[in-house]
């Protein structure tokens, strides 16, 4: 393999050289694909970078950059890196008063922003930052539409930029080239902003070595290359989007593709027809409930043709997949599957030419991730987070384990500390929180090791199980690790629960309570001709506690077989006559079960639960959606749960 | 929005009586509508808004008054010919073909600006092929602005009525209007629905300078979005002026409210 040149620019004008008529970036627009050939995208970003120059923008500046997917976007990337400057990327959806926190942060004085709405927000930043020593100086907008007539100081063009750039550039012959040539791989190539749910946003910065040997390992691994195509829709403040879209594009030098607009999406794909694919795991949720629903209105022989051939995919589909052993007879049936029923799916899905998808962000249910490994698509999870270019640990082709999301990447070291946090040492490490070492300090420890404030555990391969949030990880009386979220998502993914809340820390039994799914318990009690009068009577039906003790039954046996986890099955359990609620406080916005709120509101349930009562009368007040408030009152009725010998060997 | 230049009269429509035998539709109204300027006609149901429309459009011929576009009068014309004049409509119960995609029924408004003749476009050949990507290309671009990209080769009848209209105010632009006359472009939508459709309206207007006279019984949308509004009432005009004027005269209050108030 030939050395990588040490920074992005350098890349991008490498791959403008070797594969100049090559497609580097697609976008959909007026219903037509339109290319830019990697000559010129590196001729644009030229331009761009010399009008930014033109404009004042110097080494050292941050360039904001606020908008959808759009080539121009990418482009401003690399143009701000060409300067030694440093893109920092946000997202689109935030408001003007969220967004002037990190514009002050980073003291953006040069943003790129896509549209008029997103102009308009920028204004709104601006007049906020009146009395600041620095604001926002120059806006450059992509889409001129109803722009036209906005005469505010500091608004320019697209085109009028590349303009000035063009001018500028044979003015001062040889600038751009000098100044790319003086970029070193240790300068900040982008500050990527942390979402946030801990405190304020902190911006990570990340080194063009860091995002490089992460874009080149995976790259590497799942061996991409020109040729290759990437559909680029997620927001481009994540880091994920930077380590496809960014990082591994100019590494790998293939083809990025930007949608016509957010709708559009699972139809431009269809028609691009990616061989590279993310999405966060609801996304494949979405797309299986849409195929789902479809094959339920289709006509009595196909939905038997679907159900035999979806039966034969889930023994067989997977070890196909992973490579393993399967009889010739199987193989035959599935090659005949793949001609009538597999091929045709992942046509609908846009996945006909994947050959790599990745998911991650997010717990992803079994069933779903089997659902396509066995119709053929390639689904693979892989970890890392911001302060890591997301890129810790990845599924390698044919090493594909459900449980885990794969051992360590190419670069990094992992080791698990003594209370089970999961520590990353390696090249894609933050070089640190923008202007702000006290954080820094807090995450990277003297020896280089990042802290991931997720917990975890190693198996025999090497491969990492997260299973909850350090902080949330507690110890049982009998000594045995407590991972809260990790037995709640085991629950949330049976249909029936909605949420799921488990105790343990400090004690010596596992206890939860449950939240019924109103829609899917609901259906199910109509079918079985079950009657209810709304949420608390059904909650409470003998027939439905039944049902969740089942599906408490099946995670008990599911933990019993885990290492470690056999202590920590549930012992009784509880169904709340209302649901969790983000207005009750209970949840926050993002719905996570907010615990030690929980724990102090149903204290009573709670001692109840331990306490080894058969049922407890509980009134609670809650709170409706025009602010006034009511009581809900109920009986809750404990049961006891079915539990198994935990099974050390199994692992 | 203050950027557009409102200019001269470009349609004066001066006291126009319409009957159909003893049914009085209009009595003698007059207004003007100035160049790049949103003109609205209201009134409660039945007050002769849709059939003040139907006159400007060439679709009812007034026994009395005549109607004066760009300096030319026109008594006797026909719907075809005011298209070709540059003035184009939606209608309020849609007249779209339901079961062709928003591109084809988008295209159809086109077909005023397509040269060549039946048989050259069946058989799509040499300059009729030239001349239909042409069209499509300015058709993409009002389905850019209509943000219906999504729905480009859904069939019509396929769609949630409130983008139905979108995709009859977008046949409508296909035409390159000089005047767009909508007639209840709101109707049946929902708040969100109508929000997105006034801003569509104000869009049209800024962006092609398009002069626009719509008409709507919703007061609140109409107040928002318009320069100017008259009152129709039973066929006659009660009230004309800048939407506060309007809303402060006191016929129009008691033709929205009743007598006793």
């Amino acid at each position: 393999m030939q050395t990588t040149p040490p920074t992005f620019p350098r890349l991008l004008l490498a791959h403008a050289q070797q594969q100049p008529d090559a497609p580097a970036v697609r976008e959909k627009d007026l219903g037509i694909w339109q290319s830019w050939r990697w000559a010129d995208v590196a001729r644009e970003v030229r331009e761009f970078a010399c009008g930014l120059a033109s404009l004042g923008f110097k080494a050292g500046d941050n360039l904001g950059i606020v908008g959808a997917n759009r080539p121009h976007l990418y482009m401003a990337v690399i143009a701000a890196q060409s300067l030694r400057g440093v893109p920092v990327p946000l997202y689109q959806d935030a408001v003007a008063g969220e967004m002037v926190f990190m514009l002050d942060d980073a003291s953006v004085e040069f943003v790129i922003a896509e549209d008029q709405e997103q102009v308009d927000k920028l204004l709104e930043c601006r007049e906020l930052q009146k009395d600041q020593r620095t604001a926002i100086r120059h806006i450059v907008y992509d889409d001129p539409r109803g722009l036209r007539h906005y005469d505010q100081p500091g608004l320019l063009g697209y085109e009028e930029l590349c303009e000035l750039g063009r001018a500028w550039d044979s003015a001062h012959p040889g600038f751009f080239d000098r100044s790319v040539a003086a970029g070193q791989a240790s300068d900040v190539a982008v500050i990527l902003y942390t979402s946030g749910t801990t405190g304020r946003p902190k911006g990570v910065c990340q080194t063009h070595a860091s995002f490089i040997a992460a874009g080149r390992g995976g790259v590497e691994t799942d061996r991409l290359g020109p040729g290759d195509n990437i559909m680029s829709y997620l927001p481009m403040a994540w880091v994920g989007d930077h380590l496809f879209s960014v990082a591994q594009w100019l590494v790998g030098g293939f083809t990025l593709n930007c949608p016509e607009s957010a709708e559009t999406v699972m139809n431009d794909m269809r028609e691009i027809g990616p061989s590279y694919y993310f999405g966060p795991p609801r996304t494949f949720e979405g797309l299986l409930t849409a195929v789902s629903i479809r094959m339920e209105d289709a006509a009595a022989p196909k939905r038997w043709l679907y159900a035999k051939f979806m039966a034969l995919a889930r023994r067989v589909g997977a070890d196909i997949l992973n490579g393993a052993p399967v009889g010739a007879v199987d193989r035959l049936l599935y090659a005949l599957g793949d001609l009538v029923i597999y091929g045709p799916l992942r046509n609908v899905l846009g996945m006909s030419r994947i050959r790599v998808a990745y998911t991650a962000g997010a717990a992803i249910g079994p069933d779903l991730f089997r659902f396509y490994r066995s119709i053929g698509v390639n689904l693979k999870q892989f970890y890392g987070q911001t302060e890591t270019c997301a890129y810790v640990c990845l599924q390698r082709d044919g090493k594909v384990k459900l449980q885990t999301v794969g051992s360590a990447a190419p670069g990094i070291e992992l080791k698990i500390a003594d209370d089970g946090e999961v520590l990353v040492r390696g090249v894609s490490v933050l070089q640190g929180y923008y202007k702000r070492p006290d954080a820094t300090a807090e995450v990277l420890d003297a020896d280089g090791y990042f802290h991931t404030g997720d917990a975890g555990v190693l198996d025999a391969e090497g491969h990492l199980r997260i299973i909850d949030r350090a902080k949330d990880v507690g110890r049982m009386h009998g000594g045995a690790m407590f991972a809260p979220n990790y037995i709640e998502n085991k629950l949330k993914f049976f249909p029936q629960i909605k949420e799921a809340v488990c105790f343990g820390d400090a004690r010596d039994e596992v206890c939860a309570f449950v939240n019924i799914d109103y829609e899917a318990v609901g259906n199910w009690a109509e079918r079985r001709g079950l009657g209810y009068g709304g949420y608390v009577d059904l909650a409470g039906k003998p027939e439905v506690l039944t049902l969740v003790a089942e599906c408490i039954a099946k995670v008990n046996a599911d933990l019993a077989s885990e290492d470690g986890m056999g202590d920590t099955q549930i012992a009784r359990f509880m169904v709340l006559h209302k649901e969790l609620d983000p207005d009750d406080d209970e949840l926050t916005r993002t719905r996570k079960v907010r615990r030690g709120f929980i724990a102090g509101k149903y204290a009573v349930l709670i001692d109840a639960l331990y306490d080894g009562k058969g049922e407890q009368f509980i009134e609670t007040q809650v709170k409706f959606e025009d602010g006034r408030t009511g009581v809900v009152s109920a009986t809750l009725k404990i049961v006891e749960a079915r539990r198994f010998p935990p099974m050390k060997a199994a692992a | 929005m203050s950027n557009r230049k409102v200019g001269d009269v470009i349609l004066d429509v001066k006291n126009i009586s319409l009957s159909f035998g003893g049914v009085k539709a209009l009595t003698d109204i007059s207004f003007d509508v100035r160049e790049h300027e949103v003109r609205a006609i209201i009134g409660p149901n039945g007050a002769g808004k849709s059939s003040m429309l139907n006159c400007i459009n060439g679709v009812y011929q007034p026994q009395q008054g005549e109607i004066t576009f760009r300096g030319q009068h026109f008594k006797h014309m026909n719907s075809r010919q005011v298209a070709e004049m540059g003035v184009a409509r939606t209608f309020q119960n849609l007249a779209l073909f339901k079961g062709m995609s928003v591109l084809d029924n988008i295209m159809t408004g086109r077909n005023l600006k397509m040269k060549c003749g039946l048989l050259a476009q069946a058989l799509h050949w040499g300059p009729a092929e030239r001349e239909e990507i042409a069209q499509r290309e300015f058709v993409e671009r009002i389905i850019d602005f209509l943000e219906i990209q999504l729905h480009r080769k859904t069939p019509v009848g396929r769609l949630p009525y409130g983008l139905q209209k979108r995709v009859d105010l977008g046949r409508a632009l296909a035409m390159e209007p000089q005047v767009l006359l909508l007639d209840e472009p709101m109707a049946g939508m929902n708040v969100e629905e109508k929000q997105d459709m006034s801003r569509f309206i104000l869009d049209v207007n800024d962006e092609f300078g398009t002069t626009i006279v719509l008409i709507e019984h919703d007061m609140g949308v109409v107040m928002d979005i318009s320069d100017r509004v008259v009152v129709l009432d039973y066929g006659k005009k009660i009230g004309d002026g800048t939407p506060h004027e309007v809303r402060n005269n006191e016929d129009v209050i008691r033709a929205y409210l009743g007598t006793e108030h």
